[in-house]
This record gives structure tokens, C-alpha cells and sequence, in this order.
């Protein structure tokens, strides 16, 4: 009697799993090109913000190459696209995380030129304080927009560090913690294009789609 | 008829699963921050109310009370993460804002609540409906709290809606006033319990005055009526 109720039940939770799961999964494969078309077009965006796609005419988003380097931040596998004018080399762009920030990790989005001073800096993804930390987003404030043009001279580079410890960078009111955490984690980027901008070219395409996120 | 009238005053008022069932608090506490993430998360929350409540009514015949609970949050889940994956695609920038609280629909207790309490007993179309009115009451809730705290917060209103409903959502943004410093407290966590807070007491005093009212003894009785228009 109960083995016979036991075999219905699981008989009837295994239609409905299946169903549902079937359903999820034809959804699934309808919005799975929509969705990585949506992630394409906010890629390229997010390209376009800090380096002028006048300035290179390679397919920036499809070449890139994946760098683990505690530089760019404590996590591996930091993508870095390769923008190419006529072949040459133009600049970097990227991607890396500081986990300095207020609450989280800031991921940063860092374009530098081949002279080495940097196109744009963008926060591409963050955690901190509504109000507070949340101006090194474009959309909060222009702070992030101060780190064009300028370039790191050396480790020792004594602008680079937020206003309070005696650099160039304001720190926002209430909040030193974040923009401290940026700046350092730029600079350490920036360091580590300088050192390596011809090797990062001379590295074999990766498949930037499955890493980018 | 009546009964979609007391399903209608059930979900939006005097059931409201926001303000008097009080369920659903960590998505209502947590996207309120701007009125665009609230009407983002309460027509999510809506569409997954209405399909899983037509799902449970439909098979309600068919699912033996003993599993009846995995089968729901089946049903509910797969209705959650079909929201999501629309979501991701057509609305991508919200969806990008709303972060973890779209899968967090699932364990919002409003749901199971109702297909446990009301579809899994009634017809199709009045689960349907029930699941609309529920889902209305929370999502009316739900944009309250996102403009008052939006608005005391950054001074603005609609800041965003481009990212739900188009570019053309841009001209909706309302600058209320501006201040130099935002007033932080409303848009943190402790503000949306404030608010929160706020609102139930404002519906206890409607709904006591609503009360007193009722009670007030009938008018006297009117005198008989006087003649007056054939004084001349």
C-alpha cells in the first residue's frame, strides 16, 4: 500500500520536474542569443567610455588576452583587451579588482595608451555605501574621469594617492577608504601596462567571451 | 462578481501581503532604494504570483496533498527563473541593478503563501485574479516605499526608469529638488524600515478611522419634512 503511494508520488514530482525543468530550458535557448547580445552591447559600452573607438579599428572586445597578476588584483584570470591601429599596438584596456574597497570588491575597467598615460578609468562594478563610496561610479560623479591623461612615474610615484596621504586624488566626504582603494588598484595597473605592454601584444588571442562577465 | 471584490480589497488592503502579512520583507526592504528598481522587482514578483497561482490551480486536482509543497516550489521556481532569463535579456540594465534579488522571488513567502492558501482550492480564473490583486498590493507598497525613499533620499523621481522601460523612460526622471549632500539614511537599509514602518502605521490609522466611522451612531432620525416652497 505505501510502496504502491510512494512510487505515484515520485512518479508525479518526476512529471513536474521534468516539465518545469523542460520549460526553463526552451526559455532558456529562446533568450540565450538575446542575452549575449545584451552582454556584447554593454562590453563594447563599457570599452567605448574609456578608450575613443576612433583611436583603434581592431575588433577590441574579441582580442584580448587573460592575465593572472597579483597587480590587477587578488583574483586570476583578469582580461585584457588589445586595441591595434594598422596593426600597431594603440593601448590596453583592463580589466582589474581591488578588494581595498569599503564593502567588496570595486572591479575597474583601465584603458592606458602605449606612452603610458591612461585614455579613462571606469568602475564597472561595485559595493560601497549609497552616497558615500558610490562616486567613483560615472553616474554619481566625475571623479573617475580626473585619471585621464595622467600617467604613473615609478613605483614611488608620490601624486598617486588620494589628497589626505599627500597625493593628487580627492577623497570624497565620508569616504577615503574607496577612492584610496581605486587609485591604488589604477596605479598598480597602470605599473603593470608600462612593464608589460609588449609582451601583453605579443600574447596569442584568448577567448574573451567565456571569461568576460 | 463579489468575490473578486473581496479579492480585489483582500490583496490591495486588508490582506496586503506587504503591510499586514508582512511577507516578502528582504526584496521589499532591499530594491526600494528608487522607484524604478521597485516597479522592476513588483512586476516581477506580479507575473511570477499570477503564473504560479494559474499553474497550482490548474493541477490542483492532480497533486496529492503529500507532495503538494515540492511540487509549488517546483512550479514557483521555474516561473522565477523564466522571469530572470526575460528579464536578462529584454531589460538588462534593470535586471543588472535588481543583482540577486530576482532569484530571491522564489523565497518570497507571499507566493507559496498564496498558492498554498488560495489557488491550490479555487478555479483558475479567480487564482488568477487573486494572484493579480496580491501581486498589486505588494508592488503598490513596493513603489511607495521606493518614492518616498528616492525622493527624500536624492530628491528624485523615476531616476533610472529608462532602464525598465526604454530610452524614452529618460524624460520621466523628476528632479524634485537638489541637495548637496543626499540624505543618506532613507536610501540605506535602516531608512526602508523606517519607511516601512511608517506605512503600516499610516494604514492602522486609515483603517481605524474607517472603524470609528462605521460604529458612529445612525444620524437621528429626520424630523418631518417642512414645507417650503409654497410659502408665498
Amino acid at each position: 500500500m505505501i510502496i504502491s503511494s510512494m512510487a505515484k508520488n515520485g512518479a508525479i514530482l518526476t512529471a513536474f520536474a521534468l516539465a518545469t525543468t523542460g520549460l526553463v530550458a526552451s526559455i532558456n535557448a529562446l533568450t540565450a542569443d538575446k542575452i549575449a547580445e545584451q552582454e556584447q552591447l554593454q562590453l563594447t559600452a563599457q570599452l567605448q567610455e574609456v578608450l575613443d573607438p576612433k583611436s583603434y579599428d581592431n575588433q577590441l572586445s574579441q582580442d584580448c588576452v587573460i592575465i593572472t597578476d597579483e597587480k590587477l588584483g587578488p583574483h586570476a584570470n583578469q582580461v585584457i583587451y588589445r586595441a591595434r591601429k594598422n596593426n600597431k599596438p594603440v593601448a590596453v584596456v583592463i580589466r582589474h579588482v581591488t578588494p581595498n574597497g569599503y564593502s567588496g570588491d570595486i572591479n575597474l575597467l583601465t584603458a592606458v595608451l602605449s606612452d603610458g598615460t591612461i585614455a579613462g578609468v571606469r568602475t564597472t562594478k561595485h559595493e560601497e555605501t549609497p552616497g558615500l563610496g558610490d562616486k567613483v561610479e560615472v553616474k554619481k560623479s566625475l571623479w573617475i574621469t580626473t585619471f585621464k591623461s595622467l600617467t604613473v612615474e615609478g613605483e614611488d610615484d608620490a601624486r598617486w594617492a588620494v589628497k589626505k596621504d599627500g597625493g593628487q586624488f580627492d577623497q570624497f566626504t565620508g569616504a577615503t577608504i574607496t577612492p584610496r582603494a581605486v587609485v591604488g588598484s589604477v596605479k598598480n595597473a597602470v605599473l603593470f601596462a608600462q612593464t608589460n605592454f609588449d609582451d601583453i601584444f605579443a600574447a596569442p588571442n584568448a577567448e574573451c567571451m567565456e571569461v568576460a562577465k | 462578481m463579489s468575490e473578486l471584490k473581496t479579492l480585489y480589497k483582500e490583496g490591495v488592503w486588508v490582506n496586503n501581503p506587504a503591510l499586514v502579512q508582512l511577507l516578502g520583507l528582504c526584496p521589499l526592504l532591499a530594491v526600494t532604494s528608487t522607484v524604478t528598481n521597485a516597479l522592476g522587482l513588483g512586476l516581477a514578483t506580479l507575473l511570477v504570483l499570477i503564473g504560479s497561482n494559474v499553474t497550482v490551480s490548474i493541477v490542483r486536482n492532480w497533486v496529492p496533498k503529500d507532495i503538494r509543497i515540492p511540487v509549488f516550489v517546483m512550479i514557483i521556481a521555474g516561473f522565477v527563473t523564466i522571469v530572470q532569463l526575460l528579464m536578462n535579456a529584454y531589460t538588462f540594465g534593470l535586471y543588472q541593478s535588481l543583482g540577486i534579488f530576482i532569484p530571491l522571488i522564489v523565497t518570497n513567502c507571499a507566493i507559496i503563501g498564496r498558492a498554498e492558501a488560495y489557488a491550490s482550492k479555487n478555479p483558475v480564473h479567480l487564482s488568477a485574479f487573486d494572484g493579480l490583486m496580491m501581486g498589486l498590493g505588494f508592488m503598490i507598497v513596493l513603489v511607495v516605499l521606493g518614492a518616498m525613499r528616492e525622493l527624500i533620499g536624492q530628491g528624485t523621481l523615476f531616476d533610472g526608469a529608462d532602464l525598465l522601460l526604454g530610452p524614452w523612460a529618460q524624460s520621466l526622471r523628476v528632479e524634485v529638488f537638489n541637495f548637496d549632500n543626499q540624505f543618506l539614511l532613507a536610501i540605506l537599509p535602516p531608512g526602508a524600515f523606517l519607511g516601512l514602518g511608517l506605512l503600516i502605521a499610516a494604514k492602522n490609522v486609515i483603517d481605524a478611522q474607517i472603524k470609528s466611522k462605521q460604529i458612529a451612531p445612525p444620524e437621528a432620525e429626520k424630523g418631518p419634512r417642512a414645507r417650503v416652497t409654497s410659502l408665498t
